[in-house]
């Protein structure tokens, strides 16, 4: 016979609503799965798992970047104009200068090795990242405002820097980085999933990320127990900078080309991926786990969709409308929680 | 009586014209509870906050064991072993009861840079404060779910962590239901009953008069009475918060 818990305890009770709701992504991803399956043959064919992979690789590690932002009920708009910018110094530096940038051929390029490039681009990225998260914090601009500037202010860099035409033609070790394969999987989908473990873990299991989820829950109350929220605020943007930077590296290694209007409205889709995932706008909640199913769910729903010969219209008007639903059912389950 | 564990010279805070305290002399003695009043805009926030390490005092000195000090900020003060209860509690919902009781003095395993968050040893040894403080809280629960009086534990666990000796609550019972209320003056005793000791700033006649050792009334800026509860009445502490008793 079971026991009466004591009165006025709350109740562990197995709410069958909210183990929905915490699962939903999660469930619709495998329902899609399924359903392009069963429509689609090729859906399932290695080739076709690994290209959705692939595509989704680029936005999904800005998207790692922009939980750790959104955790702390900030937001990152720039992220698309600075993965622009970092790509075109990271091809910059590829090359050694602008001389033979129309170059498409590899064998003449005399730059630098590829990882003064890869760290160039990382370098912009942590820059441009910790840029705003000082506005943010010592202007006290919102982020909403100071990301808004960054992403035009980025994409004019950008397209200073390369006059407005692309920097082409790299070292055949450089493009391996985002065309090689190890054992059949495409390099950046590798660094993808390692770099959502890594994130995983600290957000999890490190003082750091602990920190960050205080700020985002409550930032006076992670201040006055000695947080140093102001220095988490400037990390998670270098975070996100951080994550640009590599992304920017890898695109201009698939697409053996940099270009400044590259990353155009990346940023749309990367916070629909952190969000469709369950992380909170407003700070505190979330998981990398569900990121990763965010940007899944998108890579995968395009993919199925494109195999299906619908419009690409439709794609949007359906990813437009699984991002509605999944901030409406998040809602919905934390109210029911706060009346617990 | 016994030296005074802290006490207050001729403290007085500025803020431009306006004087929020002045040439203010306080003792606090180890173990008592003290029960600190007034009404809005006398003066008690700003000297928690001076004791506490927020603010620093324009004119005064501070000792502490009869050492001078000065706290730069709250984590100077906390490391000396002041520790605060914010009216609001200074909770992250989003955390559990654990989480929050050892926010920003997580313990961690590993080197640096290598380092993770101890999660059984901070569960076990909330477990063993909410045991000690008599309250039902679950270390790993989250503390959007908790009630007021468990809210309360929770904030009171985190000032044992270290061997904190004063303790400032402000407002503790402002916000909360009637047995609740009875709840935090538990907490408060047990506190006292481990040599803590206690500045409890509240509104309310019967917290002060049911927990407190000491009466201190402050009035624009200025003390006007500083004595045992014992010596004093909820009406002469009324009539020295309105001003209609000069001073006692």
């Amino acid at each position: 016979m079971s026991t009466l818990p004591p009165p006025g305890e709350p109740v562990a009770r197995l709410d069958l609503f909210q183990l929905i709701s915490r699962w939903a992504a999660p469930l619709f991803l495998l329902l899609l799965i399924l359903v392009f399956a069963l429509l689609e043959p090729r859906f399932l064919h290695p080739l076709n798992v690994l290209n959705v992979l692939r595509q989704v690789s680029i936005s999904g590690l800005i998207a790692i970047g922009m939980t750790f932002v959104i955790l702390t009920a900030g937001i990152d708009l720039s992220v698309g104009s600075l993965l622009a910018l970092a790509g075109l110094v990271c091809a910059w530096v590829s090359k050694g200068g602008m001389g033979d940038r129309f170059a498409l051929g590899a064998a003449e390029t005399v730059g630098y090795p590829v990882y003064m490039a890869a760290s160039a681009a990382i370098a912009v990225g942590l820059i441009g990242g910790a840029i705003q998260g000082l506005a943010i914090t010592r202007l006290k601009v919102p982020p909403f405002v100071v990301t808004l500037g960054g992403l035009t202010a980025f994409r004019g860099a950008a397209l200073l820097f390369s006059g407005g035409g692309p920097i082409s033609g790299f070292s055949a070790e450089f493009t391996w980085w985002g065309q090689g394969r190890i054992e059949t999987v495409p390099v950046p989908v590798i660094i993808f999933f390692v770099a959502a473990i890594v994130a995983h873990l600290v957000l999890r299991y490190t003082p750091y990320g602990k920190h960050v989820y205080a700020t985002g829950g409550n930032a006076r109350a992670a201040q006055l127990n000695g947080v140093a929220t102001n220095w988490i605020i400037v990390s998670v943007y270098m975070m996100s900078g951080f994550f640009c930077g590599l992304a920017a590296f890898l695109l201009s290694a698939r697409l053996n080309s940099a270009e400044a209007v590259a990353g155009s409205g990346l940023e749309l889709t990367v916070i629909a991926s952190v969000v469709i995932g369950g992380t909170s706008l407003f700070g505190g909640i979330g998981s990398i786990f569900g990121t990763v199913v965010g940007a899944l769910l998108i890579g995968v729903l395009t993919n199925g969709l494109v195999l299906l010969n619908v419009s690409s219209f439709i794609q949007q008007i359906l990813i437009g409308l699984i991002l509605v639903a999944a901030v409406a059912l998040d809602q919905y389950a934390l109210g029911r929680r706060n009346a617990a | 009586m016994s030296a005074p564990l802290i006490e207050f010279r001729g403290i007085s805070k500025r803020f431009g014209a306006i004087h929020a305290l002045e040439q203010l002399d306080l003792s606090l003695h180890a173990g008592e509870t003290v029960g600190l009043m007034g009404d809005n805009g006398a003066g008690k926030s700003t000297l928690v906050r001076i004791i506490a390490g927020n603010f620093q005092p324009s004119t005064g000195q501070i000792l502490l064991d009869g050492q001078e000090v000065h706290f730069s900020d709250s984590t100077d003060a906390r490391d000396r072993g002041i520790e605060v209860v914010y009216q609001d509690l200074a909770l992250c919902d989003n955390l559990t009861a654990a989480d929050n009781v050892f926010l920003g003095r997580e313990i961690k395993r590993g080197v640096w840079p290598f380092q993770w968050l101890d999660y059984g040893a901070m569960a076990r040894r909330s477990a063993e404060l909410f045991a000690e403080l008599k309250s039902e809280t679950r270390p790993r629960d989250e503390v959007r779910q908790m009630s007021g009086g468990q809210r309360q534990a929770v904030a009171i666990a985190r000032t044992r962590l270290a061997q904190s000796r004063i303790v400032l609550m402000d407002e503790p019972t402002a916000a909360i239901s009637v047995r609740q209320v009875a709840e935090v003056l538990d907490l408060i005793r047990r506190l006292k009953d481990q040599g803590v000791t206690v500045v409890l700033i509240s509104h309310r006649m019967p917290d002060v008069f049911t927990v407190a050792d000491r009466l201190v009334v402050l009035r624009r800026g200025n003390k006007v009475a500083d004595k045992k509860i014992a010596d004093s009445s909820p009406e002469e502490a009324t009539g020295l918060i309105t001003g209609a008793i000069e001073t006692a």
